[in-house]
């Protein structure tokens, strides 16, 4: 059974590779053989996860080994796989949504002349993901890291004749950098501390080593999901990366890529029981994104940017629960996977708007549009319900008990976690009302664009449709089906370790509690963008929401300091290397031997000159020697 | 007597240089044919080479011994350890693609040939007139004398080769401009010609310090034999004073520094590789510049050990100064080939830094950095070339959307920009990463600056790559054909090499250990331990 691993990268490998090299003749059929690919990948991990229930919980791990990479002195890197049930998780999580977004891509992409190219990167997306998930060893984990990287970078950038979507794609890319820069560092440390970079080896001897240098390996771990997972300070790309076709969007930008720092940090688990003082730096990351995230996306205009604040944010949630330790590893991997199911869905929805608003990303130019697409208003409105933590539905389950194992972390800690986590629900609640209230409800308020064309909203095609009711329906049922008798727990707990704290307020308190931020952030849109209509051109707003809609002046600080700093350095550099370095070592040469004087007049003939100098030498060298054996 | 593999290896392309050379003058097709014909019978013998290596054998193997000079007890000694077999695999596997990308820069140019015709005074001007045959007869002989410094275990015979190969070097820099210059003709030759002379004359000035250097060792020694000087040393009967050990050892690396190049002797690589041809552009920074690498781990560290380890501290400072400076001056350049010089002298600095780390993870990387930079360089140079040819124009301001119109040169460009930014999956990732760990564990300060390297390298190719290869299409762009079959047949190998060699590096790894593993007894350093020995 641990055979058909590999198979799971190799299908869509195998697609990429068809579907980049094969030229033109494949575009007819190209869509279909990503799919179809996609789907394999997806029935194989079906396959595996069935063998996996029929073996108790202690084992169900399986492993392959392939071959080893890097054979190198005092150094084992290998090319090996692990599939234990976090894996496996993300396995079903990965393939489900990516054969989705590739359904619903065959459609949304139809008009496009490059469709052949964007199954190939979609492709070669899951391949990399699953290697990211599956890997046995760091080293591994980081060839799927940046080649998820790689392909986001070529997805975000598809539309490259866009100078928006070029920048957008080059900025992700380099932000990751600066988190893969913290991966590096955390694998080199581990190599020096333990000799090795394999999970099994790593991840047992964590006792053996000191607290120091835990805390190191962890922090430089956070700094990688920082990056990869769109959290403060390394946040910024993932508005950018909106100009990306909105599949992308939703398949990277939402549903899987985004929590790879989730999975680094819930993977490394042991690292970080042993470093309390990294696992403060993982909550507080997490707090302040959640945060940020939300007021960002409560400032949007863009429906898909309003939706990426709201994506940060609820990655905000994961990486606070994962921080928490063994009380939150589970439930920051439950939340990812309701999350991926309702905001991949909310993407999908916002795409299929689009579709049918001539790619209009302004929501104040939509307005009513439930009248005119009630497949797409139905199932965004249920991933709407599901993420505001709608009694019942998917988000209520995980993300109550984020907030629950946020206060149960305890003493003032817990109280301060707690307290924003609720927050954070209310924010929520705000503006994804809002999204809601000016997308579907109220007056239309589209105008012909500047060609004089009138958008005539209309429902989607079907081929996009059935992935949205299919994500809604994960949106409805999944947080109860893995709440129900505590499945989920069990399922992940023999991987993750599970703790339950103590709790200072009650289950049910919490409960209460969330239910009340929740009607307070709903009614606060409807009173503000419900009861009376909504200006088509956005007013100038306060203070803060214009600094919200600049995603919090980071971009501003990021333009001034690292920007326009890196230019002036390495135009001086450039100038510094020209006139000083050149001229240092040529007059250095000139002060020895006169070689300036020759640089200048250089002419031709001179290999003459150097004929005569080889010469020269040889002739000093031999009768150097022939001094010696006379000596 | 077996067969001399190893002369026959180095004395083919020379005979083919003579060949190629004696072509007459309008048949100048029969003689690139010619030339790539011997380049690849090259090929074929480094590959005969490469097999018969034993990884697990004697330190040197197919060893010849000749004397040569025998009042000075110099011998014509060859051999070949498991860095110089990965290098000569280097080297005569890039040979084929230089002379196919080059295939028609040398020809007669328009412009030339008009005047001539005119009968004007450019005639006689040695940079209009473009013998074909020795372009490509020059490129052979260059190879020749590379091959030869990879397995010449004997001081002086390497010395001979690793100054005798400028001479070709100069005349193809000087005398074979890049077409695509901004300035008029004349300014271009003026550039081109003092391009060559900075070459010469930089590497001439280390030339003859080492010169000092290998008399002054012959003086201590009373031999030129490699392996006869390391054995003395290391059986005790030559006893070096120290001073004297770090004067010779200053001697051979500043030659070496020069050659590689390490800042702050850096300044003649972009000159020489914005003005030479793209194809002897490659020739100067993946093949000739790995000369003088290879020679800090066969000559500085073998023959002084103890002054290499005195010298280390100071030279990865260089090594790490050599890494963000290049990669800075690289976003900053305006010139294509000028930012992949740049980014070239970040990579020499890893090298650098990879062989004074001394560790095995840190040569292991850097030897096999010198085989994956020579890849990743040639594939982006290369492609830059093909580029360049199109538009007439070097500038990066000049483009702008290529992608468009010739998305398969786009491609190839963007996978040579992928390997040179090190990306997982293919080959220069591999050795960086050894690098990198080999490094941090030996001096963490040192491993964490150069990290930044990473963020650098992704700076430079994506900025590179956005702004000629996105955005709207630029005047001058549209109808751009895309790569043509010779042209396709540089580049489609040489990434086939890069993801082949990224994903299974085990044979080259399986030569490189054993011979890294002699050079660490040679410098008596043992890898640092883990802090904890992991549970296996």
């Amino acid at each position: 059974m641990e055979n058909l691993i590999a198979l799971l990268v190799a299908a869509p490998l195998l697609g990429a590779a068809v579907l980049l090299c094969g030229g033109r003749r494949l575009d007819r059929a190209g869509h279909w053989i990503g799919t179809v690919l996609a789907a394999a990948s997806f029935v194989i991990g079906a396959v595996l996860f069935t063998d996996m229930l029929g073996r108790g919980a202690e084992d169900r791990a399986l492993h392959q080994h392939l071959y080893s990479w890097i054979p190198v002195e005092g150094f084992q890197a290998d090319v090996a796989f692990q599939l234990d049930q976090l894996s496996m998780t993300f396995v079903l999580l990965i393939t489900g949504v990516g054969t989705l977004i590739h359904i619903y891509s065959i459609g949304y992409m139809e008009h496009d002349e490059r469709r052949r190219r964007f199954f190939g990167y979609l492709n070669l997306f899951l391949a990399a993901m699953l290697i990211l998930v599956i890997a046995d060893n760091y080293l591994l984990l980081y060839v799927g890291w940046e080649g998820v990287g790689l392909a986001s970078y070529l997805l975000i950038g598809f539309w490259q004749h866009k100078p928006s979507a070029a920048t957008a794609a080059k900025k992700a890319f380099l932000v990751n950098r600066v988190g893969d820069m913290g991966l590096s560092i955390a694998i080199m440390l581990m190599f020096t501390t333990f000799g090795t970079f394999a999970f099994g080896p790593v991840l047992e001897a964590t006792g053996d080593t000191s607290e120091g240098k835990l805390t190191a390996i962890g922090l430089m771990l956070l700094l990688a999901a920082c990056g990869k997972s769109a959290q403060v300070p390394l946040q910024s790309w993932l508005g950018d990366a909106m100009e990306g076709p909105t599949p992308v969007s939703a398949l990277i930008h939402a549903a899987t890529m985004v929590t790879a720092g989730v999975y680094l940090i819930v993977r490394s688990g042991a690292i970080f029981n042993g470093a309390p003082d990294a696992q403060l730096a993982v909550v507080v990351v997490g707090a302040v994104t959640l945060l940020f995230g939300a007021i960002v996306g409560c400032a949007k205009d863009d429906i898909k940017k309003a939706l990426a604040g709201s994506t940060m944010s609820q990655i905000g949630y994961m990486i606070l629960a994962a921080g928490l330790g063994p009380i939150g590893y589970v439930f920051a991997i439950m939340h990812l996977v309701t999350h991926g199911f309702f905001k991949a869905g909310l993407f999908l929805g916002a795409g299929s708007v689009m579709h049918g608003m001539n790619d209009e990303v302004d929501m104040r130019k939509y307005g009513g549009l439930r009248k005119f697409m009630p497949v797409t208003f139905l199932t965004f409105g249920l991933g709407y319900l599901a993420i505001i933590g709608f009694p019942g539905l998917s988000g209520f389950f995980s993300k109550d008990m984020i907030i629950e194992a946020a206060f149960a972390k305890g003493g003032t800690e817990g109280w301060i976690l707690g307290s924003v986590t609720l927050l954070g629900a209310a924010i929520t609640a705000f503006y994804m009302t809002r999204v809601m209230l000016l997308t579907f409800f109220g007056e239309k308020r589209w105008q012909p664009d500047a060609e004089g064309h009138e958008p005539h909203p209309h429902e989607s095609p079907k081929s996009m449709t059935i992935p949205m009711i299919v994500l809604a329906f994960g949106s409805v049922f999944a947080g109860g089906f893995f709440s129900i008798g505590d499945r989920f727990v069990h399922w992940l707990e023999p991987v993750t370790g599970h703790d339950h704290g103590h709790a200072p307020v009650s289950a049910t308190t919490v409960t209460a509690a969330t239910m009340v931020v929740l009607v307070i952030g709903v009614a606060v849109a409807w009173v503000m963008y419900g009861r009376k209509p909504v200006p088509v051109v956005a007013p100038r707003g306060s203070l803060l929401t214009r600094a919200a809609r600049r995603d919090l002046l980071q971009d501003d600080f990021n333009h001034v300091v690292l920007v326009r700093g890196g230019e002036h350095l390495t135009r001086s550099l450039v100038y510094v290397d020209h006139t000083l370095v050149d001229g240092v070592v040529n007059g250095t040469a000139a002060s020895m031997g006169g070689l300036s004087g020759r640089l200048r007049k250089l002419q031709n003939g001179y290999a003459r000159s150097y004929a005569v100098s080889m010469f020269g030498g040889a002739a000093v060298l031999i009768a150097a020697t022939l001094l010696m054996r006379a000596v | 007597m077996s067969f001399p593999l190893l002369t026959a290896t180095a004395a083919l392309p020379a005979i083919g240089a003579i060949a190629t050379a004696a072509v007459p003058a309008a048949r100048r097709t029969a003689a690139k044919w010619l030339a790539l014909t011997v380049s690849l019978a090259t090929l074929v013998l480094a590959g005969i080479v490469f097999a018969r290596f034993e990884p697990g054998g004697e330190r040197y193997q197919l060893t010849e011994s000749h004397a040569w000079i025998k009042d000075f007890g110099v011998r014509y000694e060859l051999g070949v350890d498991g860095i110089g077999v990965a290098l000569l695999a280097l080297t005569a596997l890039l040979i084929p693609f230089v002379i196919l990308a080059g295939w028609h820069d040398a020809d007669p140019s328009p412009s030339s040939q008009l005047r001539s015709s005119r009968g004007g005074p450019n005639e006689t001007n040695p940079y209009h007139w473009r013998p074909t045959q020795g372009f490509f007869a020059l490129i052979l002989m260059v190879e020749a004398m590379v091959v030869l410094s990879f397995v010449a275990t004997d001081v002086f015979l390497f010395y001979i080769l690793f100054e005798a190969m400028l001479i070709p070097m100069y005349f193809l820099i000087g005398g074979f401009g890049d077409r695509a210059h901004a300035g008029s003709d004349e300014n271009a030759a003026a550039q081109r010609s003092y391009a060559a002379v900075k070459f010469l004359l930089y590497n001439l000035a280390g030339g003859l310090i080492m010169l000092a250097a290998v008399i002054g060792l012959y003086v201590v020694a009373g031999s030129f034999s490699l392996s006869e000087i390391a054995e003395a040393r290391a059986d005790g009967s030559l006893d070096m004073a120290t001073s004297t050990e770090r004067w010779l050892f200053l001697g051979f690396f500043f030659a070496f520094a020069v050659k590689a190049p390490l800042w702050p002797l850096h300044t003649w690589l972009p000159n020489a590789m914005g003005e030479a041809t793209t194809p002897v552009a490659v020739l100067i920074t993946a093949v000739v510049d790995k000369v003088g690498t290879f020679a800090m781990l066969r000559f500085c560290l073998q023959l002084f050990p103890e002054a290499s380890k005195w010298a280390t501290p100071v030279i990865i400072v260089l090594a790490l100064i050599s890494i963000v400076y290049g990669a800075l001056l690289a976003v900053g350049q305006r010139d294509i080939k000028r930012l992949i010089a740049y980014a070239s002298i970040s990579h020499f600095g890893f090298i650098v830094l990879g062989i004074f780390a001394m560790t095995s993870q840190g040569q292991s990387g850097a030897t096999l950095y010198m085989v994956n930079h020579g890849l990743s360089t040639a594939a982006l140079m290369l492609v830059a070339g093909f580029l360049i040819t199109r538009r007439g124009s070097r500038l990066i301001a000049d483009y702008g959307g290529v992608q468009k119109v010739a998305p398969v040169l786009a491609g190839t460009f963007l996978i040579g920009g992928l390997a040179t930014l090190s990306l997982p999956g293919l080959a220069p990732f591999v050795s960086e990463f050894l690098v990198l760990v080999g490094v941090f564990s030996a001096y963490p300060v040192a491993g964490v600056v150069a990290t930044v390297g990473i963020v650098l390298a992704a700076l430079y190719v994506l900025v590179l790559y956005q702004r000629t290869m996105t955005g709207p299409v630029r005047e001058g762009i549209g109808g751009m054909p895309d790569l043509k079959v010779r042209e396709l047949a540089v580049a489609l190998p040489l990434i086939a090499l890069l993801i082949f060699l990224g994903v299974f590096p085990k044979p080259l790894t399986e030569v490189v250990n054993p011979a890294v593993q002699h050079t660490m007894q040679d410098v008596q350093k043992k890898d640092p331990q883990p802090e904890v020995e992991a549970a296996k």
